[in-house]
Parts: structure tokens; sequence; C-alpha cells
């Protein structure tokens, strides 16, 4: 699994970060960071959360 | 699980449309019927007082991500229920094509709430509302005529944020707000003032502790009236092309009024969101007792529509499937996009509680608040700090002291 955002519709509100903070991080200059793009199979659930609260529908699950 | 059993949502919102997913994806293999008396695909609602507004978005933004996944929802528009007989187990509609009566096994309540209006301005042109889609293009239309001034009654959330809209138009704005203080009921006095100082920092004509005496109108089409002003209760004159009101919802409960629901500003439901037997009810629609909060709430915001909407849809494949109800009791967040700001709010302050800028400088609008209430932690607000707002927001969740939140904060 591979976790994609897309940056043009982030708007840095953390929602995803309050959830996986191993993947997603939003950091003092506002801007997201994707931590960890691969993360393991067992995160699955988490990932699927973050996409599901996202506001901005910024998030998405692509497999490899 | 049974392949007759039918599930009808009542509302293809928010809080619908993550009810009938839940319930498809965990495994409910019956019908799953949505109804909504909206004629538009459904849609998502913040960006309405935002980017439709300011930003020119289109429909085709808002659609909910349930629609395009394939969850086999049989999804009526432009259909209004209009009845619930709780024995008989049938919602009565209004469709286009006439009246229908719709059998369901399970009920999902998600009818949300309306904007309210101020009286007597049914047939008044030129005055407008936001919570519909169709709201949102009307009052755009006529944004792009270029109004002289536009006069937002009403400095709450969406007052506020259609203003900042209308301020990034370029076009010239008046609000006006009852309270001394903007939000001094969600954010309380301190907190308010600098909601209302943002507003002024970005040209708007603020006018405090005033309330609308009567719309100045001139005859316009069709026998109706058009807006030319907003005369106020301190007796002054805004002139005005485009008012908006944003004074609140009210729910959209008087259909279900006689149904034997119990009703009290809301649905209400147990702490499990369930109304009756093989009733539940989610999002703004819905009242439930909170035991964190020892009170009974009814939360207006997206992500507790989103969080109810699939508690409810668990509620009911728990008893299809003889599982243990679980409990319903987030800490409510909400953010709201003004100007230029972020502002992010966790937790249910009242305006008496305690409050204390840990972090940055509400001068710069860039700052997070904590507020406590006997000790402990009740509230987190942020200015453009997301991160903070969420790191913090875990410790409401674990019921955390507000001392120990104040040294959490000083380490972020
Ligand atoms: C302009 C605007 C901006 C917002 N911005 C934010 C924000 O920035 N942050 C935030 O946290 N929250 C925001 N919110 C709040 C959030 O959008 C709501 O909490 C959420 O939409 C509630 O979802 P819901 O499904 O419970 O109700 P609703 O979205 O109100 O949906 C109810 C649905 O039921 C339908 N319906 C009503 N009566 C009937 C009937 N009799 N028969 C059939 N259908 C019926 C309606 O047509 C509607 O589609 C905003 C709301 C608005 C209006
Ligand atoms: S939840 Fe969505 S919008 Fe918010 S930071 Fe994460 S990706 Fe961006």
């Amino acid at each position: 699994m591979r976790v994609v955002v897309d940056y043009d519709l982030c708007e840095s509100n953390a929602v995803c970060m309050g959830i996986a903070p191993e993947i997603f991080e939003v950091r003092d200059d506002d801007f997201l960071y994707v931590l960890d793009e691969h993360p393991p199979e067992s995160m699955r659930a988490k990932v699927e959360e973050a996409v599901q609260r996202c506001p901005k529908q910024a998030i998405s699950i692509a497999e490899d | 699980m049974d392949r007759s059993h039918t599930t009808l949502v009542v509302g293809a919102s928010l809080a619908g449309m993550h009810a009938a997913r839940t319930l498809r994806n965990g495994g409910h293999t019956g019908r799953i019927v949505v109804l909504d008396a909206d004629r538009h695909t459904p849609y998502d609602k913040p960006p309405l007082s935002k980017q439709v507004l300011a930003q020119g978005w289109g429909p085709e933004r808002l659609t909910l991500p349930a629609v395009d996944e394939e969850l086999d929802l049989d999804l009526r528009l432009s259909t209004r229920a209009v009845g619930l007989d709780l024995d008989e187990r049938t919602v009565s509609v209004e469709a286009l094509a006439g009246p229908e009566r719709f059998e369901f096994d399970t009920l999902v309540l998600a009818t949300g709430a309306a904007a309210r209006r101020l009286p007597g301005t049914d047939d008044v042109d030129g005055v407008h509302v936001v919570r519909t889609l169709d709201d949102a293009l009307g009052l755009r239309a006529e944004l792009e005529a270029r109004p002289g001034r536009v006069v937002v009654v009403g400095a709450g959330f969406i007052g506020a944020e259609v203003a900042a809209s209308c301020r990034a138009l370029g076009l010239e704005v008046t609000v006006v707000e009852a309270l001394p203080v903007p939000l001094e009921r969600v954010l309380g006095a301190e907190m308010g003032a600098v909601c209302g100082r943002l507003h002024v920092e970005h040209g708007v004509d603020l006018r405090l502790g005033t309330g609308v005496d009567h719309f100045d109108t001139v005859p316009g089409e069709g026998g109706r009236r058009r807006v030319v002003g907003v005369a106020l209760t301190d007796g002054t004159v805004v002139p005005a092309e485009v008012v908006v009101v944003g004074i609140g919802v009210s729910v959209t409960t008087s259909w279900l009024e006689g149904s034997g629901l119990t009703l009290d500003d809301g649905v209400v439901c147990d702490e499990t969101l369930l109304a009756a037997p093989g009733v539940v009810a989610a999002g703004d629609v819905a009242r439930y007792p909170s035991a964190r909060f020892g009170q009974s709430l009814r939360v207006e915001h997206w992500e507790h529509a989103v969080q109810g909407g699939e508690a409810a849809g668990r509620r009911l494949l728990a008893d299809l499937r003889g599982d243990e109800p679980q409990r319903f009791d987030p800490v409510p967040w909400f953010w709201s996009d003004q100007y230029d700001r972020k502002l992010q709010l966790a937790g249910r302050p009242a305006p008496t509680d305690h409050v204390e800028v840990v972090h940055g400088s509400t001068e710069e609008f860039r700052f997070v608040a904590l507020y406590g209430r006997e000790g402990r932690l009740v509230g987190v607000l942020g200015m453009n700090r997301p991160r903070h707002v969420i790191q913090l927001r875990a410790l409401l969740d674990d019921g955390a002291s507000f001392d120990e939140a104040c040294a959490r904060a000083a380490t972020l």
C-alpha cells in the first residue's frame, strides 16, 4: 500500500496526524509531511480512517 | 444477514451517507434506501460558505466520496420524508412523482438542521441563508453582480466565513451581531474578542451589541420586495444590496412530530444513538447523553456527523449480529476558515471557563489557548496552529488536568 496525498487539496489541518502520527506530520511550517509512504499492512485500518476523516478528501491509498 | 432486510436512511448528507457506507461495508446484504429532499447529488457543506463563494468551486467538487463507491445504495433525491409510522414501519414521502411510502426494518434518521431565517423576509429578494448548495449558488450569483455592500447578520461561524469570503472578493462588508462580543457563548469573551478583531483587521465594519430592527425594501420583481438597507435597533441604517443571515439553525424534526419518538431540540437517543428499537439518529439532528460532559449533547460539526453516522450504522449492525452495542461519546472538534486563518476548537468550553494562551500570541492571530474548569482541561482553541490543537486534543480524550495540559503545551 502506498499513501498518496493531494497537496493541492490538503489544508494542513492535521486531522490525519491525530489518527496516525507515525505516518502523517504537520510541521511548524504548516505543511504536511508523509513520514512513511509505504506503511506496513498492519497500519491499513489507521490509514483508511485518515482517508475517511480528512475533511478535504486529500488522502488516498494506492495499491503497489 | 437476511437479504430481504431493508434499511431506510432519511437524509443523504454527511451523517446519512456515512451510516449507509458503514452498514454496507459492515455486511448489510439487504436493501439500503437513502432518500433526501435535496435535488443535488449528496455534497459536502463546509465549502459552501468558503470555496464556493470565494473561489468559484462548482458542485462537482463537493460530491461526498460515498457516492462514487460501489455501495449498491438505492438513492432517491428530491424525495422529502413527511411522516413516520413506527408501528407499520413505514416512512411516507413527497417525491416529484407524488406521494409514496417506504417500508423499513431498520431506520437511520439523518435530516440534520435548517438555517433559521428572520421572520417576515420570505418575500424579500436579496436576503440569503447558507445551508444548502442552492443557497450558496444563489448567493454567489448575487455576489458576482458586485453589490455595493453586503450585510451579514450574525457573527457566528457561518456569518464570519461568509464575511471573509466577501472580503476575499473585494466587497464591502458590514457584520451585525446582537452580542457585545462575537462567539461569546462558544469561545468566551476574551477569545470572542480576538475573532472580532480579526474581522476589523480585514476591513469589516463590525457592529456589536445591536440587532436588526427591520429591512428597508423597494418593490421588486413579481410582486416581491427587494432589500436596500438594514435598519438596526441602535437607530442606524446600513445600506445593503445583499444580506446574509447567519443566526443559527433549527433541527429538522417537524416531520417526526406525532411519531412517538421523543423530540427535544433534536431526536432524543440513548448513549448508543438508538432512538427506538431498530431506529437510530446521527449528525446535527441527534441528541444523546454524554457521560464525558455530564449533559445531553447535540453537536453541529463535520467530524461529529461522520463519526455519528458510522456509530449509528454500527449500532444497527450490532443488533443484527447480536453484538454488544457501543457507547457514542467522542470529543467534539471543528474548524472554521476565515480570511487566511484557520480556527480549530476541540472540546466544549463554557463562557465561564478559565482560559489561558499557552503558545503564540493573539495579536498575531497565531496561538493556542486552553480552557480549564475545576482544574480539568475542557477545551483547546487554536488559530493557525493545527498541529498543536490535534496533539492537545488527545489530552481531552484522556481527561487530563489543566496543569498537565499546560505542561504538555510547553513541550510542543
Ligand atoms: C455553510 C456551512 C459550513 C460549514 N462549515 C463547517 C466547518 O468549517 N467545520 C465543521 O466542523 N462543520 C462545518 N459545518 C457543519 C457541518 O457541515 C454539519 O455539521 C454537517 O453537514 C451535518 O451533517 P448531517 O448529515 O447531520 O446534516 P445535514 O448536512 O444538514 O444534512 C441533512 C440532510 O437531510 C435532508 N433532509 C432534511 N429534511 C428532510 C426530509 N424531511 N426528507 C428527506 N431529506 C431531508 C437535507 O436535504 C440534507 O441533505 C458547516 C455547515 C454549513 C451549512
Ligand atoms: S487530514 Fe487531510 S487536509 Fe488535513 S492535513 Fe491530513 S491530508 Fe491535509
